[in-house]
């Protein structure tokens, strides 16, 4: 693989027009990833899914070398059409068209960065990887006191062009005082066996809301990694909720630093899991000032030999006193084979605290499904309406109205 | 030929004295000290050889490093690994030589004069280390056809029931300081309840640690055949000492069916001084198996000494129908750090689980309780409670919780639930207004988030164990 990945990268060097900055940086964090290789069950962040594992037994031999310069057709009938919204459309890795027709455009700042995030963790390769390997990184600075008009839909599309390919992907957004955004990321696969690495990285300054939804619906055969990380100052906001679903195997890690007082982080999460699909969300928040809050919620349904994972982390440093920090996790089981591992976790260096977590699972009540079906409904029906509300709950989550409206009808839930 | 093996000891390099009150084998880990061990406690070659095989297996294993409270490196080439009952001369005269503050804290605890010179071996009774101490109420015990012994004693009398049992549930094989314990284990105890049989009382040994720089490596290995019940209590106190010292004990559970083990320990060793110099290093595997249907374990502990409490008593639920419970109380103070939760592996049908884990942090100290609940394929309609609170004292300190939950079965049920908190003001303050002070105070309501742990001591044990958790947190508010 070593020698696989070194050629890639000088043929991808070759191919794109990078500065000699970001080569440097591409060449170290190359570096970094080649010390490291993909993660392992070895380190515990990747105990429930081995990425390595998963990728040899699904993919086989990857391609890293990914050509940006092709030019991809957009097919206009898969945007939504019950809302107006802004866009940015990538397609394997490449984005192919943004577009604010619904913002002032002296409101928001588009640029690519030249000096990307650079995080060389051991622990976690794959940010290595993808600042190896993603093609420019664009910024969207949302200037202070501008609201977004519309939300933005971010379509994430991978087409047959690509297979058993590495798809590296970032992006950053930049929320300067009193800004907000509604941003929904919306994947569309088209394509087979291919490992898709994503990192977002967020940064909210002063008042600053974030509303983040992530949508994994379509049926696909990708591996998938989706990296979050979300610096919060003071009085900001973020909300995320992700919907899980349709990959083979997909883990969305969000990463929440709450650096301001006020600062508050909100992550709710859904599986919907079957056949053999295998997901992860973990999170990891922390609280590093006074007066911070944050709340999780994640529910799962898992059925055939499907399996669901939850690792999720409060971490409360020994200044960050009146923390209030909650965390639950719920799983039903509907078959046999099926699996779910949890590791909520709290770490707490401040006494005047407030934090709980919870975590249960087991199979869809049986007293309930008696309760309905003696009220007439058959037992599949019955069945359906109790994951329909044991799920519901997590959507009802959604501050947004119209947007709640609009993925309660795309995950089928009312 | 053992006579001979015994010969080439004594000429190696270091030497020995053959003085018989200061018997020591040489420092180090070697094969040579293994057989030194085996050979002075007159051990059957089977269990010899047994120990070999640990101490092959010990080669290739690696210290682990996953937990959370870190320490120095141990040099294990720089331990005893044998020492008989120190000579008298060694030992203090009487109690004015001991430490004043440990004096103090006897007192507080209400240990009887003559127990506070036994426990620091003033008394003329024999007091040995890593030899197990007589045991008492023979007679009874041996009326019912129960064997309550030191495990050499069990070694020589019923090498049966120990090569039946020694080593399946904590098999060589296991992790690092498991397989230390099996390759060179000095002593510990033995029980064994016959079938339908009750234990009429509490069994109890005292487990000391008082030579210098001797590693203690006891095993207990306690049998419940079927229908029996036995409970069984377990109590440490050890002097005032500079240098660390490791712990590495293993215990053995084993419930066949319709029996029931109820195993309590109180832990009060030498937690260090208030700068973190010196303390035990408790690094102890407790396992306890559920081998047949309808079988019960149960581990209570109350841990409060120790430098670094490193232990995770656990069950693993095979036969059907079998519980497991685990309640605990850890205390940490001063610079003193604990890494303690259980293991609760399902295994049969219609098993049961249930988790209550209580942790006070306080002064500089760091807590974490670590827990693994396992629902394998087969255990259907397992049921699992997990409880685990956490109480902060002063923004020095750390609790943590690193729950491990996997389930593999759509018929079972798991919940987990944990709080960390602070004593709030207005609890300290309606204890003040009646007149307690503070540190009355605080132990009073440490008391009563600790109670539902502390009700599961057996009597004698849980009047102890409820004092010891004032001691243990005091200076630690204000």
């Amino acid at each position: 693989m070593e020698q696989k990945l070194k050629t890639d990268f000088d043929k991808f060097i070759s191919m794109s027009n990078f500065s000699n900055q970001e080569i440097k940086l591409k060449k170290k964090a190359l570096d970094n990833f080649l010390k490291n290789g993909f993660p392992s069950r070895k380190l515990e962040n990747w105990k429930f899914s081995d990425i390595n594992q998963i990728i040899q037994k699904n993919i086989g031999e990857l391609t890293f070398y990914n050509d940006y310069n092709i030019k991809n057709e957009i097919n206009d009938e898969i945007f939504i059409k019950e809302i107006e919204h802004n866009k940015i459309v990538i397609v394997n890795g490449k984005v192919e068209r943004l577009n604010f027709e619904y913002e002032e455009s002296d409101k928001i700042n588009l640029t690519t960065l030249e000096n990307f995030n650079q995080i060389l963790d051991d622990d976690n390769s794959l940010l290595s990887l993808n600042n190896s390997f993603s093609n420019k990184t664009h910024n969207i600075l949302v200037k202070k006191n501008y609201s977004f008009k519309k939300p933005l839909i971010i379509y994430q599309i991978t087409n047959e062009k690509v297979r058993n390919t590495n798809i590296n992907f970032q992006l950053k957004f930049e929320l300067e005082e009193n800004s907000s955004i509604k941003i929904i990321n919306l994947s569309d696969d088209n394509s087979e066996k291919n490992f898709i690495n994503n990192l977002f990285n967020f940064n909210l300054n002063k008042n600053a809301i974030l509303k983040n939804y992530k949508i994994d619906k379509k049926s696909n055969t990708n591996i998938k990694y989706d990296y979050s990380s979300i610096t919060q100052k003071e009085n900001s906001i973020s909300e995320t909720f992700i919907f899980s679903s349709g990959s083979d195997y997909k883990k969305n890690e969000v990463s929440c630093n709450l650096e301001g007082q006020y600062s508050s982080a909100f992550i709710n999460g859904i599986h919907v899991l079957s056949k053999n699909r295998h997901h992860e969300i973990r999170t990891n928040t922390n609280h590093l000032h006074e007066n911070t809050k944050s709340y999780q919620l994640i529910k799962s349904v898992i059925d055939d030999s499907s399996k669901s994972v939850y690792q999720g982390k409060i971490y409360v440093d020994s200044k960050a006193q009146k923390t209030d920090g909650y965390q639950l996790s719920k799983a039903v089981l509907l078959n046999e084979q099926a699996e779910f591992n949890a590791k909520p976790e709290l770490e707490i260096y401040a006494d005047d605290v407030k934090c709980s977590h919870g975590s249960a699972s087991g199979s869809l009540d049986e007293d309930s499904i008696f309760y309905l079906m003696s009220r007439g409904l058959d037992k599949k029906t019955a069945k359906e309406l109790l994951i329909n509300g044991f799920l519901l709950d997590v959507v009802e989550k959604i501050t947004d109205e119209e947007i709640k409206k609009l993925l309660k009808n795309m995950i089928g839930l009312n | 030929m053992r006579d001979k093996q015994i010969e080439d000891l004594k000429d190696y390099k270091y030497g020995f004295s053959t003085d018989i009150e200061s018997y020591k084998a040489p420092k180090g880990l070697n094969e040579n000290v293994i057989r030194f061990i085996s050979n002075i406690k007159k051990e059957p070659d089977w269990l010899l050889q047994w120990r070999l095989k640990a101490f092959e297996r010990l080669k290739v294993l690696k210290e682990p490093n996953w937990q959370k409270p870190k320490y120095p490196k141990i040099d294990y080439q720089d331990l005893y690994y044998y020492s008989a009952p120190k000579s008298f001369k060694e030992k203090p005269k009487n109690l004015e030589d001991l430490d004043p503050k440990l004096l103090e804290t006897y007192k507080k605890l209400g240990i009887p004069l003559q127990e506070q010179k036994r426990l620091n071996g003033i008394a003329v009774d024999a007091v040995f280390d890593s030899v197990s101490v007589a045991t008492t109420f023979k007679d009874t015990l041996t009326e019912k056809g129960i064997i309550f012994c030191s495990i050499s004693e069990a070694i020589q009398k019923h090498p049966d029931l120990v090569k039946k049992y020694l080593g399946s549930v904590i098999p060589i094989t296991d992790h690092f300081f498991a397989t230390l314990n099996s390759a060179v284990f000095t002593d510990g105890s033995f029980v064994y309840i016959p079938p339908n049989v009750k234990c009429p009382m509490e069994l109890s040994t005292y487990f000391r640690i008082n030579a210098s720089d001797t590693g203690q490596f006891e095993r207990t290995l306690i049998i419940a055949d079927k229908g029996s019940y036995v409970s069984y209590l377990e109590g440490c106190t050890a002097p005032m000492r500079d240098e660390n010292q490791l712990h590495a004990a293993n215990v053995e559970l084993i419930a066949l069916d319709d029996a029931e083990i109820k195993y309590s320990t109180v832990q009060n060793w030498y937690p260090g001084d208030k700068d973190g110099k010196g303390g035990i290093y408790n690094f102890v595997t407790k396992r306890g198996l559920c081998k047949g249907k309808n079988s019960k374990i149960s581990w209570t502990q109350v841990e409060t000494g120790s430098a670094i409490t490193w232990k995770y008593p656990s069950c693993i639920l095979k036969g059907d129908n079998s519980i497991g419970e685990f309640y605990s109380i850890a205390i940490t103070n001063n610079h003193q750090k604990a890494d303690t939760g259980t293991k609760m592996i399902h295994l049969g049908k219609n098993t049961k689980s249930k988790i209550i884990s209580k942790g006070i942090s306080a002064g500089k100290s760091d807590m974490t309780y670590r827990g693994l609940v396992d629902i394998s394929k087969n255990a259907v309609n397992s049921t699992n409670y997990t409880q685990c609170d956490s109480l902060l004292m002063g923004n020095k300190c750390g609790a943590h919780t690193v729950p491990y939950i996997k389930n593999k079965n759509s018929n079972s049920n798991i919940a987990h639930e944990a709080t960390t908190s602070k004593i709030s003001e207005d609890q300290l303050h309606y204890c003040q207004q009646r007149g307690l002070n503070q540190e009355e105070a605080v132990g009073l309501i440490v008391n009563g988030f600790c109670k539902e742990v502390l009700q599961q001591l057996p009597m004698e044990f849980a009047v102890e164990a409820q004092k010891l958790v004032g001691i243990s947190l005091e200076g630690s508010v204000g």
